[in-house]
């Protein structure tokens, strides 16, 4: 690709992004559906101005997906993804093998061979992780029963990739030439066929197997006992584009050592994120890969969108899209059944059911390795790719359809999504997030007669706030709609006390943009949390533990045999000194930003307030009433 | 034309939502040129008084005024609580202790009863100026020339607005002959209250133009 094509294919893929982005979320239709519109609209059914290349970009997007799973692994201690087990093992489980059949069945009934039919509903049974974490993450919906068993499923789908990939070459009637086998493999970016290239290829299978052990191995290790030291250096240069490029090395090495032991790469950065969550950088690896994801997973979505075959679809648009309500209903009846038979709540049910119901992006990549591997012919697997990538597509507009139609139906048991009208006096305060600590605030608010507007995204919590005439919304208050809906204009003041560290300064910033007005109470998750909200003239920062633990020394200075009222001006004295530290520390953060520095500093100055500390409860407490001094003049 | 004084009002009031009297008084001061004021519960509400802070406005102004409702023959208490820690041995009296004198101490202050309940005919038994003697001595042990006090009696049965506006009115004045240095100190001296003669003890028009 020479230069000046290569800035005219990126200038017309950004230009896509930023105008139809926007658009959509305007319209509240998410940011995927913008990007698979984007793409569709410059590529080669439309304006043409892409399509040739479309190959190559798919592949350098598909690493947003890698990304996009190595963030996940960096959300999930290891105790939480132990906590999901049952779920990922058995709801994954059920879905793939469920769907599969039907699937299945519908393709014997159209009067494909066993094995073709098996193939195809094995492949259909994948659904689209970039798509449906990136929706219910841009909805909130994350931490749901209806998103942890999506999560579940679409880590047990990933996984299942690699035995699916396995099972593949033995469902073949024809017979498959060596290099055609090579080739797909080799195309594969996030899924490399098991064994079958790379440097293992050839060796016997308990080597393969052994080196894949000792591979996983090395990723925890590493991960566990290396990376601190070395982040701590790099952190130490001071230079923050090479803290980056460490975060990105990092991503592509992992990748590219999984996929050489014929892993997915995707499943290898997974790991290797869940190794890191518990690091000390982990916020800062979060911050760093965060945009890279976000504009290689778009750039896979515009793809996507771009890479949809039209002409098949104006052959035979009735079977095209028979197909494709066919999938949709077949996928949503299995994994609606599926939520029922885990307990989940009926709307929680049909959320999940609806996010699911597309087929996924390995599905492109596992139609190919069949058709290469002659399990599939190209004229049973070329309509199901425009299929699937029609389902995927259908996504966000399905998930429009539950929002506005089907949640509606749950309004008895659960939260409006939409707010009907806005009250002529509209409450002075809204407090996003009602959870154990905006509880509280919210309780001594209204205890004082004050009217108070919540936002919360827990659907079990909104249940029972609405029994006790809470004016309620549901969702994620960085939205500036929903904002809107609950009154912001009018509104004096907002609480942000919900436990989300990076949600949390989003709000601050886009409240600030668009209703200056406000003031913001703000709750600090920790102590750099605070320092971000001060830099960001949150109007009051408290810190979450702060109070209670200040409160809790007071208990434990008392038992040690202080006075009550000594103990309390301890507190108080400490409380004052440590605020105004903060506030200062604050500052300094502008210009150093580096961990290592900061925390080095942070360490010197406890011991330096630690230090004066004494002096001043001295100063403070002691010598107003002493009266020793009066003695020794007397 | 005198120099200017800076003056340090101390005020206090635990509920000043629900005053009549000392809400107007100190709207009617506010932002008045070289005129502080030191909303104590405002700035204090869990009595934990940054007494450098307090030491420090101290050293900066020339009258410093105690304004409040009179309670229990006192000041509420964070004044009193203020008084404990802020005016330190060694900062404001015994060794050293040298930073207030030659201030001047004003006590403005508001009681519930009439006049007549202060006297020994009244159910009060001591007069005001007798009551305020523990400000008296503070005043007098740092050093500081203890003004006459500006008392507003009876605020339970002030009934007419302009009753009140007048007492608000007197205040604004006594408060800015005190910073224009406008006052005949030798009548004030020998006066029971600043604000009983108040007309007396100012020239009226020069304090007419500044306020």
């Amino acid at each position: 690709m020479s230069n000046e094509n290569f800035f005219f294919q990126a200038f017309i893929y950004l230009a896509a992004a930023v105008i139809s982005v926007p658009i959509a979320k305007r319209l509240g239709l998410g940011s995927v559906l913008g990007y698979l519109l984007a793409g569709v609209v410059i590529g080669p059914f439309v304006l043409g101005l892409v399509g040739q290349e479309g190959e190559d970009v798919m592949h350098f997007a598909e690493f947003g997906v890698v990304m996009m799973l190595f963030l996940v692994g960096l959300e999930l201690q290891p105790s939480l993804l132990w906590r999901l087990r049952v779920p990922i093992l058995g709801m994954g489980g059920l879905q793939v093998i469920g769907t599969a059949l039907v699937a299945g069945s519908i393709a014997l009934v159209f009067g494909l061979s066993w094995q073709m039919s098996l193939a195809v509903g094995l492949i259909l049974a994948m659904s689209s992780t970039a798509i449906v974490l990136q929706t219910l993450n841009e909805k909130g919906v994350m931490k749901s029963e209806a998103g942890q068993s999506a999560f579940s499923v679409l880590l047990f789908q990933d996984i299942a990739v690699i035995p699916i990939l396995a099972l593949l070459p033995l469902l073949a009637t024809g017979k498959a030439t060596e290099v055609s086998l090579q080739a797909a493999a080799g195309d594969l970016i996030f899924v490399a066929a098991g064994g079958a290239s790379g440097p293992t290829a050839g060796l016997p299978a308990w080597q393969q197997a052994l080196l894949v052990i000792a591979l996983l191995g090395g990723i925890v290790l590493v991960g566990r006992f290396l990376m601190q030291p070395v982040f701590r250096f790099i952190a130490s240069t001071r230079l923050r584009e090479i803290f980056t490029a460490t975060a990105l090395l990092l991503v592509v090495g992992v990748a590219l050592a999984v996929q050489a032991v014929g892993l997915s790469p995707a499943l290898g950065t997974f790991v290797a994120g869940v190794v890191l969550a518990e690091n000390e950088y982990r916020h800062e690896l979060e911050t760093d890969i965060e945009p890279f994801k976000g504009l290689l997973l778009g750039l896979f979505f515009i793809a996507v969108g771009a890479s949809i075959n039209f002409n098949l679809l104006f052959e035979q648009p009735l079977l095209i899209l028979g197909l494709v309500i066919g999938l949709a209903v077949a996928k949503f009846s299995v994994l609606l059944a599926l939520g029922q038979f885990f307990r989940l709540q009926l709307s929680q049910s049909f959320l999940f059911a609806f996010a699911l119901a597309q087929g996924g992006e390995f599905a492109f990549v596992l139609f190919s390795f069949a058709t290469q591997n002659r399990v599939l012919t190209p004229e049973v697997a070329e309509p199901l790719v425009a299929v699937v990538a029609l389902s995927m597509v259908m996504t966000p507009l399905l998930m429009i359809l539950h929002d506005r139609v089907v949640q509606p139906r749950f309004v008895l048991t659960e939260p409006e999504r939409e707010p009907d009208a806005i009250d002529e006096n509209e409450n002075p305060v809204i407090i996003a997030g009602f959870g154990r600590f905006g509880q509280i605030v919210g309780r001594l608010l209204m205890a004082n007669g004050c009217k108070v507007t919540i936002l919360e995204v827990d659907p079990s919590q909104i249940d029972m706030l609405r029994r006790f005439g809470f004016k309620l919304f549901y969702g994620d208050a960085t939205r500036i709609d929903l904002l809107h809906a609950a009154g912001a204009e009018q509104a004096k003041l907002l609480v942000i006390a919900i436990d989300d560290h990076e949600k949390s300064l989003e709000i601050v910033d886009q409240v600030r943009k668009h209703f200056a007005h406000l003031k913001i109470l703000a709750r600090a998750i920790d102590r750099r949390h605070a320092y971000e909200l001060i830099r960001r003239k949150v109007d009051v920062v408290e810190r979450e533990t702060f109070g209670s633990a200040v409160e809790m020394g007071v208990g434990a200075l008392k038992l040690l045999g202080e006075r009550s009222y000594r103990a309390q001006r301890i507190a108080s004295t400490f409380k004052a000194n440590d605020e105004k530290m903060l506030y200062e520390m604050a500052e300094l953060q502008e210009e150093e930003r580096l961990v290592a520095v900061r925390s080095r500093r942070q360490a010197e100055e406890l011991e330096r307030v630690l230090r004066a500390e004494d002096r001043e409860l001295t100063h403070d407490v002691e010598r107003a009433w002493d009266v020793s001094d009066l003695r020794k003049e007397a | 034309m005198a120099r200017t004084h800076r003056v340090l009002i101390l005020f206090a009031h635990p509920a000043l939502e629900k005053s009549r009297m000392n809400r107007r008084l100190i709207q009617a001061v506010q932002g008045m040129d070289s005129v502080t004021i030191r909303d104590l519960y405002e700035s204090y509400p869990n009595f934990y008084i940054d007494v450098k802070h307090e030491q420090e406005l101290l050293l900066a102004h020339d009258i410093i005024v105690f304004q409040h409702p009179f309670y229990w023959y006192s000041s509420p208490a964070i004044l009193k609580e203020w008084q404990d820690l802020v005016l330190e041995y060694g900062f404001a009296y015994g060794h050293e202790g040298t930073a207030l004198r030659g201030k001047k101490f004003l006590s403005a202050i508001t009681t519930g009863g009439g006049e007549q309940a202060y006297g020994r005919e009244g159910h009060n038994y001591f007069t005001i100026r007798e009551l305020l003697a523990p400000f008296e001595q503070t005043a007098r042990l740092c050093g500081m020339e203890y003004l006459p006090p500006f008392v507003i009696q009876g605020t339970h049965q002030l009934r007419e607005k302009q009753q009140i506006a007048n007492h608000v009115e007197d205040y604004r004045k006594a408060i800015a002959a005190l910073r224009d240095d406008a006052i005949d100190w030798e009548r004030l001296r020998q006066s029971h209250h600043f604000n009983h003669d108040l007309a007396q003890l100012l020239p009226a028009q020069e304090v007419a133009n500044r306020v």
